[in-house]
C-alpha cells in the first residue's frame, strides 16, 4: 500500500525572525475562489468611489503677469521649467515646482505672440506684434546662475526686425532653422537676421505653425482663410493644403506618430488627421462649446490637452471621440495656451486673467515617490474599474463632473441643436427617393476641399 | 517519447481550460472595427495568462497532494486508520484520535475557512473551540442549555452557536457578543463568506438572513414546507439549499422571498444535503438509503448509489463522506467523470452515533461528531495541498488576519449578487422582447394622458378674453387632443382587422360560393 499524506512542516510555511518578511504562497485555481466576477465589480465601485475622492487636479496658480498670457514654450532639456509670453510684452521664465519667476526677458514692445526653444534647451526664440523677432540665451548655465537671484532680467543675444507683425513661432526638432507665421511663412536660420527662405501660398494671414517631430523638414501651419497647410522645407514649395469650413487655432503634431496631427478649430471640435491623407479627419473630438484655442499633445502621444475660449482645458484621449477629462476653476476666464509637461505628468494652462495653472494630468494620481505595492495597486484598481465602466452604476460614478453652469447650458443648447439638426436631416432623407440624399459622414463634413 | 509529450499536452490544455474561466467571446458579428481590435487584443492576453497560470501550476505550487494506492490484490476501502497511521510521519498520525465525552451529547463541528481552528458543540450546552495545528483547547465554555449547532464567522474571533431559544454570537474567549432574538430557535446556522450573512433556519422553517457587519436583517421567509434542519450554503454561488421533509430541495436567495429552485429529488424526507466546491454537484440524500448525485446546470441526477447517509459532506478535492451510524465510507470519482464509488470506509466503535462530517481545509483529515465525542481520521488525498495566503493562510499572524479582514470587509459583496449563475454579473442582459399592450395597459395609457391633459394650468387672459365659456371650449380641445391617437389606433386596428377579413374571404365562405370570391389581380 502506498500512502502519503499532506503534512506542512511549519518551518516552511512561516518566517524565522521578525526582520524577514512574511512568505505568501499563491495558488491560482479558480476553484479556490468564488463569486470571482461580483467581487471585481465591488472592487470596481469602490475604486471609482475613491478615484472621485482623490481626484484634485489643481495643484496651483503661477501669479505674476500684467496682462493675458497668449504662449508658452517648453524646454524640452529642463522639465521643471516653463516661459510664458503675455500681452504687454513680459515673457518670464516659471520654475514649476515653487511655481516662481526664475527670470524675466523685458525687450518686446508690444505682444508677445509666440515663444520656442531649440531642441538643445539654449536659445528662447520670441516674436510679437512690434515686428520683431528675439533670441535668447537660455542654456543650463544661465538658468543655474539665475536661481539664486529672482526677477532677474536677461538680455537678448540678437534682436531681427522685419517687415510685419508675427503671429506664431516654431523651431525645428534636430536642427537650428526655425519658423514664423504672419503674413508670410518666414523661415530663419539663428544666425541670419533675415529669412532664409519665404512661403506665400494664398493671400490671409497664417496663425499658427508647427514642425513635425519625426521629419525635421516638414511644418504644419494653419491660415485664416480656413486652411491647413503643409510645407516642406527641401522642396521649397508649399505641400498641401486641406480648405475647412472654419479656421484652425492650432495644431499639434502626435510626437508618437508622427504622419499624424490634430487641429484645434474654431467650430469647438478638434479633427486629427493624418498627413498623407487629407481628405479625411482620422478622428473627431468634440465637447468644448466654444473655439478651441490651443492643443498639445502627452509625450506618450496617448493623449492631448486642449484649451478653450470657454473657460475650460480638455484631456481627450488621441482616438476617442470625447474627453476623458475636463477641468476649469471660477477664476479662470478664457485659456489661450496650454502645455502637456515632458513627464506627462502635468498640464499648464495659460489664460485670460494672467495666470499660469498648474493641473495634474491624471486628477487622482498620488504625487512624490510610489512605493512599488502601491503602484501595483493603482495599477490593479485602474484595470478593474476599466473592465466594468460600462455598468451603470460604475459608470454614473466614472462619468460624473462638475460642469460650470454656463458650460452645461451651453452643451445641452448644443446638443438640441445638433439633434434638430440630425432630425431633419433624416426627415428629408426619409421622404425623398432613395440614394437622392447622401450624408457625408462627419469626419468629411467639415472639408471644404483638399489642394494639391 | 512523442506519446508522453502528447499526454503533457493533453494535462496543459485542461489546464489552460481551467484557467480560461469560460470560452472566448465570439467577436464575428462586430462590425465596429475599433472595438473588434480591441477586444481581440484583450483574448489574446487571457490566453497568455490562462497559460502562464497553468505552467506555475505545473511547476510551481510547492506542495503535492496525498494519494493511498492499494497494491497486489488489496482494496483501499478495506484499508484500515491504523495500517495509515503506521506508514505516515508522527505529525499527520497525530490527526487520528478520538476524544471522548460521553455526557454532554452529540456534538456538531464547524472548521474556519483555513482549516486552523474547529468549533465543537455538544448538546448538552458544551462549547469548544480548539487550534488545530497545536491541538490547544483555546477556550471551553458550558451554557447550560440545548446547542443545536454552532457556526464560524468570517474568522476565529466569532462563532454563533444555535442555543435552546436564540442563537447567540461568542468571542474567541467565551464572551457573548449578541443575542439574536429575531432568529427564533435556531435549528441550523450557515455563514455565506463573501456576503458576511448569517443564514439561520428555525423550528417553524423561517428561513433568516443577517447582515453580521452591521446587524441589519436582510431577509425573513417562511419557507412553509414545515421544520427542517437540512440547510447548506452552496459556496461557488451562495444559494442556501434546504432539504425538506416531503423530499424536496429548494434554493434560496436573499432577495425573494419564493425560492429560486423547488426540486423533487426523494420519495421520503431528505436527511443530508452537499455541495461539490465547484457548485455544478450536489449530493443528496433521502430515508430510502439511496444517495443522489445531481448535475445543478440541468438539474438532472448523474448517479444514484444505494447507501446509508445520515451527513454528507464534499472535499475540496471532491471526495464525498457519507455517514450512518457508526460507519463512514468515503465516495471519489477517480475518473473525473462524477462517477463515484467506494474510495475509503472507517467504523467506529458501536454505540457511536455519527451526528456530521466535516473535512478540514487543506488537510487529509476527516472530523466527526458523534454521539460520543468527536474524532478525526485520515483521508489521503481529500484536502488541497497548495493554499493561497490571500484567499485562506493556515499559518496566519495575527497582523495577516487583521488586514485580512480590513480586505474582505472593503470586498464584502451586497447581497444582490446571489444568483444561480454567479457568472453573469457584468454581462449584458438580452433586451425584453417588446410585447403588444394589452387592452386594458392602452385604457390605462389614455385616461393617464386624460388626466394631466385635466391638469393643465391656462394663462390667465385680461382684458376680457378671460370668458370661462371660451375656457371650458379650449379645456374640451386639451382633452380631445389628448385622446386623439389612442382613437386613431382603435380605428386604424379596426380598418386592418376589417381588410384582413375582407382579404381570405376563402377559408370563410362556403364551396358553392366560391365562385363570386373576388380575385385579386394578378
Amino acid at each position: 500500500m502506498k500512502v502519503k499524506v499532506i503534512s506542512r512542516s511549519t518551518d516552511e510555511f512561516t518566517r524565522e525572525r521578525s526582520q524577514d518578511l512574511q512568505r505568501v504562497f499563491r495558488n491560482f485555481d479558480p476553484s479556490l475562489r468564488s463569486q470571482e466576477k461580483a467581487v471585481e465589480y465591488v472592487r470596481a465601485l469602490n475604486a471609482a468611489k475613491l478615484d472621485k475622492i482623490f481626484a484634485r487636479p489643481f495643484i496651483g496658480a503661477m501669479d505674476g503677469h500684467r496682462d493675458s498670457i497668449k504662449c508658452m514654450a517648453k524646454n524640452p532639456n529642463y522639465l521643471k521649467a516653463i516661459f510664458s509670453g503675455s500681452d504687454d510684452g513680459d515673457i518670464r521664465l516659471w520654475d514649476m515646482a515653487s511655481r516662481r519667476t526664475v527670470c524675466q526677458f523685458p525687450g518686446h514692445q508690444g505682444a508677445v505672440q509666440g515663444l520656442t526653444v531649440s531642441t538643445d534647451g539654449s536659445i528662447l526664440v520670441s516674436c510679437g506684434s512690434d515686428c520683431t523677432v528675439r533670441l535668447w540665451n537660455v542654456s543650463d548655465a544661465n538658468l543655474a546662475d539665475s536661481d539664486n537671484l529672482s526677477d532677474n532680467s536677461a538680455k537678448p543675444q540678437a534682436v531681427y526686425v522685419w517687415k510685419n507683425a508675427f503671429r506664431a513661432v516654431d523651431h525645428q526638432w534636430d536642427g537650428d532653422l526655425f519658423a514664423t507665421a504672419g503674413a508670410q511663412v518666414d523661415i530663419w536660420n539663428h544666425n541670419r537676421s533675415q529669412p532664409v527662405n519665404t512661403f506665400d501660398w494664398g493671400s490671409d494671414t497664417t496663425i499658427s505653425i508647427r514642425f513635425n517631430p519625426g521629419e525635421p523638414n516638414i511644418l504644419a501651419t494653419s491660415a485664416n482663410d480656413r486652411s491647413i497647410t503643409l510645407y516642406d522645407l527641401r522642396m521649397s514649395s508649399p505641400a498641401r493644403k486641406v480648405i475647412m469650413r472654419t479656421k484652425t487655432n492650432s495644431i499639434a503634431w502626435n510626437p508618437m506618430e508622427p504622419m499624424n496631427f490634430t487641429a484645434a478649430n474654431e467650430d469647438c471640435n478638434c479633427y486629427s488627421y493624418d498627413a498623407r491623407k487629407l481628405e479625411e479627419a482620422k478622428c473627431v473630438h468634440k465637447d468644448h462649446v466654444s473655439a478651441v484655442m490651443d492643443i498639445d499633445f502627452s509625450p506618450t502621444g496617448r493623449e492631448f490637452v486642449t484649451g478653450s475660449y470657454d473657460r475650460t482645458v480638455r484631456i481627450f484621449q488621441y482616438n476617442g471621440g470625447h474627453s476623458r477629462e475636463i477641468y476649469h476653476t471660477k477664476r479662470m476666464q478664457r485659456v489661450f495656451c496650454v502645455k502637456y509637461s515632458c513627464d506627462a505628468s502635468y498640464v499648464i494652462s495659460g489664460s485670460d486673467d494672467t495666470n499660469l495653472r498648474l493641473w495634474k494630468a491624471k486628477a487622482s494620481e498620488q504625487l512624490g515617490v510610489v512605493l512599488p505595492r502601491e503602484r501595483k495597486k493603482h495599477e490593479y484598481l485602474e484595470a478593474v474599474k476599466n473592465r466594468y465602466k460600462h455598468l451603470p452604476e460604475v459608470k454614473r460614478i466614472v462619468r460624473h463632473r462638475h460642469l460650470p453652469k454656463p458650460v452645461y447650458k451651453a452643451a445641452n443648447l448644443r446638443r438640441t441643436m445638433i439633434e434638430a439638426e440630425r432630425r431633419k436631416e433624416q426627415r428629408r432623407k426619409a421622404h425623398s427617393a432613395p440614394g437622392s440624399i447622401v450624408t457625408e459622414p462627419v469626419r468629411k463634413r467639415r472639408i471644404i476641399k483638399e489642394v494639391e | 517519447m512523442g506519446a508522453i509529450k502528447e499526454n503533457s499536452d493533453d494535462e496543459m490544455d485542461e489546464k489552460v481550460k481551467k484557467y480560461l474561466r469560460g470560452e472566448a467571446a465570439n467577436l464575428e458579428g462586430l462590425k465596429d472595427k475599433k472595438l473588434k481590435g480591441q477586444l481581440a487584443v484583450r483574448e489574446d492576453l487571457y490566453g497568455k495568462s490562462a497559460k502562464t497560470a497553468a505552467k506555475i501550476e505545473k511547476w510551481l505550487l510547492p506542495s503535492e497532494g496525498g494519494y493511498l494506492e492499494a497494491e497486489g490484490i488489496e482494496k483501499t476501502w478495506r484499508i484500515k486508520q491504523e495500517s495509515i497511521a503506521r506508514e505516515v510521519d508522527i505529525l499527520s498520525s497525530r490527526n487520528q484520535y478520538d476524544i471522548v465525552l460521553p455526557e454532554l451529547g452529540p456534538y456538531t463541528l464547524d472548521f474556519t475557512s483555513n482549516g486552523r481552528y474547529m468549533a465543537a458543540a455538544g448538546r448538552k450546552g458544551h462549547l469548544a473551540i480548539v487550534d488545530m495545528k497545536t491541538l490547544n483547547l483555546i477556550k471551553e465554555i458550558q451554557v447550560r442549555e440545548t446547542v443545536r449547532d454552532v457556526a464560524y464567522l468570517h474568522n476565529e474571533l466569532f462563532f454563533a452557536a444555535a442555543q435552546k431559544k436564540y442563537p447567540y454570537i461568542y468571542n474567541r474567549d467565551g464572551t457573548e457578543l449578541h443575542c439574536l432574538k429575531e432568529h427564533g430557535a435556531v435549528l441550523r446556522l450557515q455563514f455565506l463568506k463573501n456576503h458576511f450573512l448569517l443564514a439561520s433556519i428555525n423550528k417553524f422553517g423561517q428561513l433568516r438572513y443577517q447582515d453580521v457587519t452591521m446587524g441589519e436583517m436582510i431577509g425573513n421567509f417562511r419557507t412553509g414546507l414545515g421544520r427542517t434542519d437540512v440547510m447548506q450554503v452552496n459556496p461557488y454561488n451562495g444559494v442556501v439549499a434546504l432539504g425538506h421533509s416531503s423530499g424536496t430541495v429548494t434554493m434560496w436567495k436573499p432577495t425573494s422571498a419564493v425560492p429560486l429552485v423547488k426540486m423533487l429529488s426523494h420519495p421520503g424526507p431528505i436527511s443530508s444535503l452537499a455541495f461539490h466546491p465547484n457548485g455544478h454537484v450536489m449530493a443528496t440524500s433521502g430515508r430510502e438509503n439511496k444517495i443522489k448525485i445531481w448535475d445543478l446546470r440541468k438539474f438532472e441526477v448523474i448517479q444514484t448509489l444505494p447507501c446509508h447517509a445520515k451527513t454528507l459532506n464534499f472535499s475540496q478535492k471532491g471526495l464525498l463522506a457519507a455517514g450512518t451510524g457508526s460507519f463512514i465510507q468515503i465516495l471519489a470519482d477517480f475518473s473525473g467523470s462524477q462517477n463515484y464509488s467506494s474510495y475509503m470506509t472507517h467504523s467506529m466503535a458501536k454505540g457511536y452515533q455519527v451526528g456530521k462530517v466535516v473535512f478540514r481545509p487543506y488537510e487529509d483529515v476527516l472530523g466527526i461528531g458523534h454521539s460520543m465525542g468527536w474524532s478525526s481520521i485520515l483521508i489521503p488525498g481529500s484536502g488541497e495541498p497548495n493554499f493561497d495566503s490571500w484567499v485562506a493562510n493556515p499559518f496566519e499572524t495575527s497582523k495577516q488576519r487583521r488586514e485580512k479582514e480590513v480586505h474582505s470587509l472593503l470586498d464584502k459583496l451586497p447581497p444582490e449578487t446571489i444568483m444561480l449563475d454567479p457568472t453573469k454579473v457584468g454581462t449584458v442582459r438580452a433586451p425584453p422582447k417588446k410585447e403588444k399592450p394589452t387592452k386594458k395597459e392602452i385604457e390605462a395609457e389614455m385616461e393617464a394622458a386624460i388626466e394631466t391633459a385635466k391638469d393643465t394650468d391656462f394663462k390667465k387672459k385680461t382684458k376680457g378674453r378671460n370668458k370661462p365659456s371660451k375656457r371650458a371650449t379650449k379645456r374640451r380641445e386639451m382633452i380631445n387632443r389628448a385622446k386623439r391617437p389612442f382613437l386613431e389606433q382603435r380605428t386604424q386596428e379596426h380598418e386592418t382587422s376589417r381588410k384582413k377579413h375582407k382579404l381570405n374571404p376563402e377559408t370563410e365562405m362556403p364551396k358553392s360560393l366560391q365562385r363570386f370570391v373576388r380575385q385579386k389581380a394578378t
